[in-house]
């Protein structure tokens, strides 16, 4: 098999195993691609874990302990992955801390209220899943199977998050305000989840079909799912040009690209303190990751 | 560190399925972390965890004589079908 030979395999729906052959510009823009996600998952628990020991209940404070380690365990089946593709955890590592790897923008904000945890579990999460149910689909089989079980735990997040929404909303006009609140504060960002809208066949990850679906394609699907769910809260999402077309088609205020690349470049508002907390459980968790690693060798 | 494959059954009597790997020094620390991964949520009730170096993949399936009397593509009745039913009188379950 060739090159030519491989995207037409993979363009038709074909999948790959980890012993295939596989051109070197697929190979390393998946290992980008998962590893970036990997990184996601593993920066993505920070935001969460400030709220563990400030959740409002017992109850509240288990599901949240319980999402965090289902999303640490997302990042090590996907580092596992990359693994398999050539590149050892410990440089994934290295280059997430180094700031060489990214993660995704979203993951790069404080969080103000308790009613960002339920933002982000219910929203967050949820722009995230339109991704990963197109993820179900990539020509990266072993990619692909992991995702089954990513899905599925994503999917008692987004319940988690609009239960805690749920509560908000039908309390105190207090804790109602919170949420509206959150809702401001995530929109813009969520709206930047997704990439700006290139054309899904400029868009090398999918023209590999590592990715079955464009940055667009994921933004609209998330608009068609959501507003509805979010309005009919009565909350209102700070976009005046947010609209359905007739034609199904979401109209919305063009995100701010600059500052999606600005964030996810490190410079975000929380990005180098987050970044120093993983620096800091690394460097703690040293002597378990030497202590496995002399057992096996 | 050696690589162990997870292979999860979701249902007594359904076929096990790949699930992922992971790596670990002995089949104890790999089934501690199977555990964590594939069964925390009552999702499996069983997994088999196989050191990756146990499989033996065999995945070249040569069909040099095109063997295609051995399945349902190497038949195609239709023809004959119609004849017999024309000998026979009869019409085709369609057409009654």
């Amino acid at each position: 098999m060739d090159e030519q030979e491989f995207l037409e395999y993979v363009q038709a729906g074909g999948q790959v195993e980890v012993g295939d052959w596989m051109p070197d510009d697929y190979r390393s823009r998946l290992v980008k691609f998962v590893e970036m996600h990997a990184g996601s998952e593993l920066m993505g628990v920070l935001p969460e874990r400030e709220w563990i020991l400030r959740a409002p209940t017992l109850q509240r404070k288990l599901a949240l302990t319980a999402k965090v380690q289902d999303e640490v365990g997302h990042a090590q089946l996907l580092y596992r992955v990359v693994e398999d593709l050539g590149k050892p955890r410990e440089s994934s590592l290295d280059d997430l801390l180094s700031g060489k790897a990214k993660f995704h923008n979203v993951f790069h904000y404080a969080t103000a209220s308790w009613g960002d945890v339920g933002v982000i579990a219910w929203l967050v999460d949820a722009a995230a899943i339109v991704s990963q149910k197109a993820l179900l689909k990539s020509s990266y089989a072993p990619y692909a199977r992991i995702m089954k079980k990513i899905c599925w735990e994503e999917s008692f997040h987004i319940l988690h998050g609009r239960d805690v929404v749920l509560a908000m909303v039908t309390g105190t006009e207090g804790q109602r305000e919170l949420v509206q609140e959150a809702v401001n504060r995530w929109w813009p960002p969520l709206m930047q989840f997704h990439g700006n809208p290139i054309p899904r066949d400029d868009d090398p990850m999918y023209v590999w079909r590592i990715k079955s679906q464009g940055n667009e394609e994921a933004r609209q699907q998330f608009l068609e799912g959501y507003v509805p769910q979010v309005r009919e809260l009565g909350l209102e999402l700070p976009d005046p040009k947010l609209r359905r077309r007739d034609d199904g088609v979401w109209e919305y205020t063009e995100p701010d690209w600059d500052e999606l690349r600005h964030v996810v470049t490190g410079h975000g508002p929380m990005s180098e303190q987050r970044l120093d907390l993983r620096r800091l459980a690394r460097a703690n968790s040293a002597w378990a990751t030497q202590l496995l690693l002399a057992e096996a060798a | 560190m050696p690589v162990y494959e997870v292979f999860r059954q979701e249902r007594k009597g359904q076929a096990f399925q790949h699930a992922g790997s992971i790596p670990a020094p002995d089949a104890a620390f790999a089934e501690a972390w199977a555990r964590e991964q594939y069964g925390r949520r009552g999702e499996s009730v069983a997994l088999w965890l196989v050191p990756r170096d146990a499989i033996h993949e065999v995945e070249d399936f040569p069909d040099e004589f095109d063997l295609k009397y051995r399945r349902v593509d190497g038949y195609s009745i239709k023809s004959r079908l119609k004849e017999a039913r024309e000998r026979a009188g009869t019409a085709a379950p369609g057409d009654r």
